[in-house]
Parts: structure tokens; C-alpha cells; sequence
């Protein structure tokens, strides 16, 4: 199977119903995308597929052939850089297992819909569980976020 | 402020969970010089390093979950070290109790929420330590009297020769120094860290896919285990047949172990793919086949007769007799998952005579001594490398190690001393038992003429926690398991007939603490229930809690401040309904006031919660404001959304978060919080958040709708 992972090419060979999650972290060795649930449920195995938030532990690899992967590691441009600086400047991870994914999804988000409010941010990141539930700080850092990208 | 402060003395002080290991040695203040050979550093204590490059890398004795020990020990050391925070790093300390023992339990443990409040003067004085022993170093090498050294932001100086320098130049002189036995600590009107929003250390690399969880570690030769687990508690493998799974292509081997059927291959995937298609039979003859609704019924019944009893004043029963009206309600709390969003994981090498584990271990001593009695090597030999957990809540701790003891047997049992992945999937967690325990209460109480209530009588029917367990002997006093009556026995109110009695049926599940432990439940039926006896007495919920405190007390200072932030104006206004709850757990006093109203399917809506909180000195206000947003969350989910239940024939019903529910964003509220000034010694903040919050919604949703919610959770429809 032939893909991009992060602008590189990438020619695996697993089983084709490998998801896409495992081939990104025990293969590429990408620890920063996660294993939750394995069933779309929790979202921090989110990656981008082809620019779109995607939960890679249910994405069979067959599903991915030729097509461009972004994981946390490597995730950049203006949306990209102010969440990761709202994030930072809100303290908004505590355990940090789910923020890969939380960032991932709040990117694509942004790319989406520049200026989300409330009821937005939280549709775009209904998908994503923080058990420690750092949400507050999740919608404010949004917010920060769209309001860097305006000004 | 001079300060010689023993391990006696700090134990006479301590209070809640005190685990008798005793450890000599454990809280030696003396420096002990131990750098890496290569790099010289300065280790007061084992808990400071300093390198060349002024980098200042404090071992946290707690592990980082999320609730923010790295930074709270971290600003401890470099308040009194005068470190600039820009300078500091954190680490994980490794598993040796000699050295990072919790000081409340004698061994090292993070729980109980006693991070701060355990280290808050031995941190500070291993940062003084560090410091005195800088200033002397440079005193040596400048030759100048030491008293003429000052330090500041990361600089020692000394003003009348002009000179200054940073930390790492003198830290390899500094580390061959005797520490100092006494230290002057600041005074607390000097602190320049402590009281404020310090970032934390661990933010930026938990935003970058950087921060390295167990999940995360790879080694080569590693294997990667997964556990076929029995399909009810208590049974046991007999034997099995991987003829499906030797097509799995990556596929290893499996192997029997106590806790289950072991299954191998070179990565995740496979060995996931591989336990499907595993066949196991299982000898059930031990098996615990009762379901929850049996398990109910049972402990109903037993809440009608008095159990052991917990506290006692006055006369209840002859109180509630005489009275005209007897208020009473029976509440039922379900088995509860923890759920951390990292399932459990370790990585193990066993060579026979040596086990080193890789894990988020939230208490190395007791999964260090566990392992080596199960492997039959010395506990000296079980090394343990802390490592970043993906949250716990309570889970990552057991009284028995089990889980570190199916992750070296998993080692173990693949043999040629091969690194072991064991991975956990969400369906282990779910279904893998140390459940916060099934609870029911009956209440009863009676108002005097006046609407001051005149009886309460408090029977608790559930598992113990601790019986059974290593601790039992310390913990359980004359049928009494503190864990399963702290919160209720002790009644803030002033009542003056009052009795808590308990029942401790055992059952078949095991049972853990859950973030808050007895309080998750205690706290909902006494908040609920005194307010219920409030409402009937025509009394408001907060004036009424305020008129049966001592006005001078922290639980009164709280429930003040909460009713000042929330501009408090009663149960209802228009399409919206307010409830109170108080509760002080782990020494922290916390009230909260929530917002609720009917969502568009009827169900309880929470939109905004209000938090008056009393921790002490507050070590940085802004992880005290993220914890209890984080306790309103946690709670919030599970008052509303998360049970885990037994079918009639003992299995397991839920298995994931598709049936397992947890709080997403669109169902969590805006919080505010207030922290209430105070100097007395700081107290934990990562449980106490949890404890008020369901019952301050339960209130709100019976003055909304006069519900009475008296089972969790009740969020769903067959609530509304």
C-alpha cells in the first residue's frame, strides 16, 4: 500500500484491513496520534486525510491508498499554528492523552469555518472525548484561535 | 520561618488515607549527591538535578496524570531555590521508596489527593537545601562570606565584588557539599512562584505529539500481549485453541497466565486480530454470576436493618419515632468504570531474576512488592520507570498491584527475556472490574417545629474497598471501612440526633477507589437529602446549610463564596432552576451552585456551574480553577450518563464509549470559579471538585421539575 504520511511516501505492507491508526504507530513509529476506543467513539486517533479529520482506528490502510495523511507531528499552517499557541497559552491539556486528537479535530474545524461560536465548536468536537474534561479551555482556546486567524 | 520537621511529626499531621508500610528512611531531608556520572549534578534528596546549562530538573514523587504535581512540586523547589521558571524541567521520579514515599502513606503512592499537601514543606526545603548549597559553593569559589550571597531568578550574586553567576557553574562543586540539616524557609509574604499562574511544564509537548506515554514506548525484540479476560469475574482459563489465530499473519504465540489467556504477536493489530480468533474454555465454577438488579434487592433489604455503626449522636431512632413525619429516601449508585482516556499498559522485561516495567504506576511501592512476590524474586530486583499516564482517577492504583502483576506474568510467560508490550483495549477497561463500588442509602429525617431538622439516620449498604486487601488490618476499624462512610459519618450540619451505620456485603466484583472514593456517593445523599429536608422546612438551600454551620467555619466560608459568585437569587428563575451542594473531601472544602434547565427532549441540561473553593494556600490558582472545571466534567458525566451494570448471569453489560457514556463538550457547562483566600496548609484539588457537583444538579432538577433523582444516573430518558 502506497499513501504520504506527514509530505513522505510511505509503501506498507500489512494486511489491508490493518487500520490506518496501527500502521501510523507501530509501523511509522508516530506515537502522537493515539488509540482511545478502536471505534470511532472517543476521536484521538484523529489524523487528516487528504486535508479532513478522520478517525484512523477505524480506517482500514486498503482505504488510504494514494492519498495524503497529516498526523499531529507534522500538522502546520495558520490554523494549525494558533491552536497549538491558544492551547499553550490556556494550559488546556491535563493528562494529555486525547489533545492530539483535540487539535487534529479543532484544525480542521478552523480550515472549515474560520469563526466558529459555541454551538459550532461544539459539533466539530462532539467527537472527541477528554475524560479529564478540559473542554472549558477547549471552546476558549478555539475562540482565541479564530480570533488570531481574523486579526 | 525555621522549620525541623520530622516524618513523626508530619504524620501526626496528616490525615485521611495512612497506609502503615513503614520504610525507614523514606523522608531522609539529607542531600545525597547522585548525578549522573557524566553530567554533573546536584541532588538534594534525589529530587533536584542541576546541569551545566542552569537546567533544573525536579523528580516529581507523583506522577503526572493531569492533575498537575509536576508543576506544583516543581513551583515548591524553585520557590525556595529562586529558580527562574523558564529554567525548570520535570521528570518522573522511578519507583524507590527510600527516597519518594508519599509522607501521609510511607510509601510512594500518588492518590487520596495529597500531592501538595504531603510535599508542601519537604519540597520547599529540598529547594532551600539546593539553594544553601549553591550559595556555599559559590562562597568556596569566590571567597566571600556566603551571607553576602544573594539569589534571584535563577542568579547568584554577590553585589559588593560585582559578581554573578547562574546555578550550573557551581552545581558539580555544590553536589560534593553536606546538605544543610535545617533550613531557613521564606515567609509566605515573600513568595514570588507560589500563588500564581505558572504554566506548565508538560503543556507544550502534550500539543505536539511529543509527550511519550507507555503506549507510546517501543524497545527491540519488543512483543506485543493482549489478554483474553474471562467473560465474568472469578473464572479461569483451562485451555485454548489458536488454530484461527495462527492465521493471523504477525501472530506469535499465546500463553496461559492466572488472569487469563495471553496472546502474542510482533504489533498491536495482530495480536488484537488474533485474541478474536481465540477459542478459551473457562472453568466458571468460581465465577460471580448475579446481576446487578440481585445485587440491588439485596442491599435493599439490608438497608432496612442497622448496620455497624459509623458515628452516633443523640438519639436518631427515638428522635425519628416521636416525630410526626419521617422524610425518607433510598438512593442507588451503580458500579462505575474510571475509563482514562490511555488504557492500561505496561512494558515488561522479565530475565528470570530481574524485572524491569515501563508504566504509568500510580503506586510503584505497592506494584514493586506485588511483582516480586508473584515472580518470587527479591522487590529490590522490580524496577520501575514512571512514566506519563493518559489520566487515571484512581485506576492506575491497586492495593494488590494487579494489574503490574498481569503485565510481568504476561512477561513471564512469553519467556527469552523479551520486552512485553501488554496493551489494555477499551473493552479490557470496561469490562476488567476495580469498579467504583454499587452503593445504596436509605436517609431518614425528621424537622423540628422551628424547621431545623431534629434526626438523621444514614444507612450505607456496599463493598468495602479496602477488606480484603493488604490494608484491611490498618484501614477497616471495628467493621468500619473509612472509604466507605467518609463524607456521611462525618455530617457537617449540626443535628442533633444523628447515626451512620454501614453494611459491607462482599461480592464478586472488585472494587477501587473512583476519583473522590466514598464521597462519589456520600456526598449526593447527604446534599440531596439535606436539601430536600430544607426545601420542606420552607428554608433556601444556602441560607439554610449556612444557619446549621459555625459561621467562622471553611464549610460556611464556601458555601458564602459560592453564593456571591453565582449572584445567588434562589431555586427558580423562569425556565431555569438552581441547586446548591457542599462538600469537603480530602481536607478541601468546595461549593457549588448549578444551572439547569429541560433540554429540547426534556432531559437535564446543564449550562453553567458556579465553584467556591477552599484548598488552603493555593499553590497555582489556575490548576486549581482547570481541576475543578475537570471535577465538575467528571462529575457531570457520571450524575448524568455512565453506569456499568451486570446482567442477570454477572457479565458485564457495557464494553465501550459507545455504551459506557461519557460527558462530550456539547454537554459541558461554563464554570466560574472562585477560590476562597486562605493561609492554612494547602489541601488536594484533584478529587474534591467531583464530590458536590451531581447533587447540586439533582437539586436544580427537582426544583425545576420535582424529580426526586434518587438513581444514578439520571440524565437519561427514563428520568425526564
Amino acid at each position: 500500500m502506497r499513501f504520504s504520511v506527514n509530505g513522505e511516501p510511505v509503501d506498507v505492507s500489512v494486511d489491508p484491513d490493518t487500520p490506518l491508526l496501527w500502521v501510523i504507530r507501530d509501523e511509522l513509529k508516530l506515537t502522537g496520534t493515539k488509540f482511545g476506543c478502536g471505534i470511532a467513539q472517543c476521536g484521538a486517533c484523529t489524523v487528516h486525510v487528504d486535508g479532513m479529520a478522520q478517525r484512523s482506528c477505524v480506517t482500514p490502510v486498503s482505504a488510504v491508498e494514494g492519498r495524503a495523511i497529516v498526523t499531529i507531528e507534522a500538522v502546520s499552517g495558520k490554523e494549525a499554528d494558533a491552536v497549538r499557541a491558544a492551547w499553550i497559552a490556556h494550559d488546556t491539556p491535563q493528562c494529555g492523552y486525547c489533545q492530539s486528537g483535540q487539535i487534529m479535530s479543532a484544525v480542521a474545524l478552523l480550515r472549515e469555518n474560520p469563526s466558529p461560536d459555541d454551538k459550532a465548536i461544539d459539533e466539530g468536537m462532539a467527537g472527541n472525548i477528554c475524560r479529564c474534561a478540559t473542554y472549558p479551555r477547549i471552546r476558549a482556546a478555539i475562540h482565541e484561535a479564530a480570533k488570531k486567524l481574523e486579526g | 520561618m525555621t522549620v525541623s520537621q520530622s516524618r513523626r511529626q508530619f504524620l501526626q499531621g496528616a490525615a485521611g488515607l495512612v497506609i502503615g508500610v513503614h520504610l525507614p528512611g523514606a523522608v531522609a531531608i539529607a542531600a545525597r549527591a547522585q548525578g549522573a556520572p557524566k553530567q554533573p549534578a546536584l541532588a538534594p534528596n534525589a529530587f533536584i538535578r542541576i546541569a551545566p546549562d542552569n537546567t533544573v530538573t525536579i523528580l516529581s514523587k507523583h506522577i503526572e496524570f493531569g492533575q498537575g504535581p509536576w508543576t506544583g512540586l516543581a513551583t515548591l523547589v524553585a520557590e525556595e531555590l529562586d529558580a527562574d521558571w523558564s529554567q525548570i524541567r520535570v521528570e518522573n521520579a522511578p519507583g524507590d521508596v527510600r527516597y519518594y514515599a508519599n509522607l501521609f502513606m510511607g510509601a510512594q503512592l500518588t492518590g487520596g489527593s495529597t500531592a501538595i499537601a504531603n510535599s508542601y514543606m519537604q519540597m520547599r526545603r529540598t529547594g532551600a537545601a539546593a539553594r544553601a548549597m549553591l550559595v556555599q559553593a559559590a562562597a568556596n569559589e569566590w571567597g566571600v562570606p556566603a551571607a553576602e550571597i544573594s539569589v534571584a531568578d535563577g542568579q547568584i550574586a554577590h553585589a559588593p565584588s560585582n559578581r554573578k553567576s547562574g546555578f550550573g557553574a557551581f552545581a558539580q562543586a555544590a553536589s560534593r557539599l553536606p546538605a544543610p540539616q535545617d533550613v531557613t524557609l521564606k515567609d509566605p509574604a515573600q513568595f514570588k512562584l507560589i500563588g500564581t499562574d505558572l504554566h506548565k511544564p508538560d503543556t507544550a509537548m502534550k500539543t505536539n505529539g511529543k509527550a511519550i506515554f507507555t503506549q507510546d514506548l517501543h524497545a527491540d525484540g519488543m512483543v506485543v500481549a493482549v489478554v483474553a479476560h474471562p467473560p465474568r469475574f472469578g473464572a479461569r482459563p483451562v485451555r485454548f485453541d489458536d488454530t484461527q489465530a495462527r492465521k493471523v499473519s504477525g501472530y506469535l504465540k499465546s500463553a496461559i497466565i492466572p488472569q487469563g489467556v495471553a496472546v502474542y504477536a510482533k504489533s498491536t493489530w495482530p495480536a488484537i486480530k488474533a485474541r478474536e480468533a481465540l477459542t478459551v474454555e473457562w472453568d466458571e465454577s468460581g465465577a460471580f454470576k448475579k446481576g446487578v438488579k440481585a445485587i440491588e434487592d439485596e442491599y435493599r433489604a439490608l438497608a432496612q436493618k442497622p448496620g455497624a455503626s459509623a458515628a452516633q449522636r443523640g438519639d436518631a431512632a427515638g428522635a425519628l419515632q416521636k416525630s410526626g413525619e419521617v422524610v425518607e429516601q433510598t438512593y442507588v449508585f451503580p458500579y462505575l468504570a474510571h475509563a482514562p482516556m490511555e488504557p492500561l499498559d505496561a512494558v515488561v522485561r522479565f530475565d528470570g531474576t530481574h524485572c524491569a516495567m515501563r508504566f504509568g504506576s500510580q503506586g510503584p511501592t505497592i506494584d514493586q512488592m506485588a511483582v516480586a512476590a508473584a515472580l518470587g524474586i527479591p522487590t529490590q530486583n522490580v524496577s520501575i520507570d514512571v512514566r506519563l499516564a493518559g489520566g487515571s482517577f484512581g485506576r492506575r492504583a491497586t492495593a494488590g498491584g494487579d494489574f503490574a502483576i498481569e503485565a510481568a506474568m504476561c512477561a513471564k510467560a512469553y519467556g527469552d527475556a523479551a520486552p512485553v508490550k501488554l496493551v489494555w483495549t477499551r473493552e479490557d477497561d470496561i469490562r476488567g472490574g476495580f469498579y467504583r463500588p454499587f452503593f445504596v442509602h436509605r436517609m431518614r429525617g425528621a424537622i423540628g417545629a422551628d424547621g431545623v431538622p431534629t434526626a438523621w439516620s444514614h444507612t450505607l449498604v456496599g463493598q468495602s474497598i479496602i477488606a480484603g486487601t493488604p490494608f484491611e488490618a490498618q484501614m477497616v476499624k471495628n467493621g468500619i471501612d473509612d472509604t466507605s462512610v467518609e463524607g456521611a459519618r462525618d455530617l457537617p450540619y449540626r443535628i442533633a440526633n444523628f447515626q451512620c451505620d454501614l453494611h459491607s456485603p462482599k461480592q464478586g466484583v472488585p472494587v477501587l477507589w473512583w476519583r473522590s472514593v466514598g464521597h462519589t456517593h456520600t456526598a449526593f445523599a447527604t446534599e440531596t437529602f439535606i436539601d430536600l429536608l430544607l426545601e420542606k422546612a420552607g428554608k433556601d438551600p444556602i441560607d439554610g446549610r449556612l444557619a446549621l454551620l459555625d459561621p467562622a467555619s471553611r464549610e460556611a466560608g464556601v458555601l458564602r463564596a459560592v453564593k456571591e459568585l453565582s449572584a445567588w437569587k434562589g431555586r427558580r428563575a423562569g425556565d431555569r432552576a438552581y441547586g446548591a451542594a457542599m462538600h469537603k473531601s480530602f481536607n478541601t472544602y468546595v461549593a457549588q451552585v448549578a444551572e439547569v434547565m429541560r433540554d429540547a427532549e426534556g432531559l437535564p441540561k446543564v449550562t453553567r456551574v458556579w465553584v467556591a473553593v477552599d484548598c488552603g494556600v493555593a499553590v497555582n490558582p489556575n490548576i486549581i480553577r482547570a481541576q475543578m472545571e475537570s471535577g465538575v466534567g467528571y462529575g457531570l458525566g457520571h450524575a448524568l450518563y455512565a453506569s456499568l451494570d451486570l446482567d442477570d448471569t454477572g457479565k458485564v453489560v457495557q464494553s465501550n464509549f459507545d455504551s459506557y457514556r461519557s460527558l462530550r463538550i456539547s454537554e459541558m457547562p461554563q464554570v466560574d470559579v472562585a477560590i476562597v483566600k486562605s493561609q492554612a496548609p494547602p489541601t488536594g484539588v484533584g478529587e474534591p471538585g467531583v464530590p458536590p457537583l451531581a447533587p447540586a444538579v439533582a437539586n436544580a432538577w427537582r426544583a425545576l421539575t420535582g424529580v426526586v433523582a434518587t438513581r444514578l444516573p439520571f440524565g437519561q430518558r427514563s428520568a425526564a
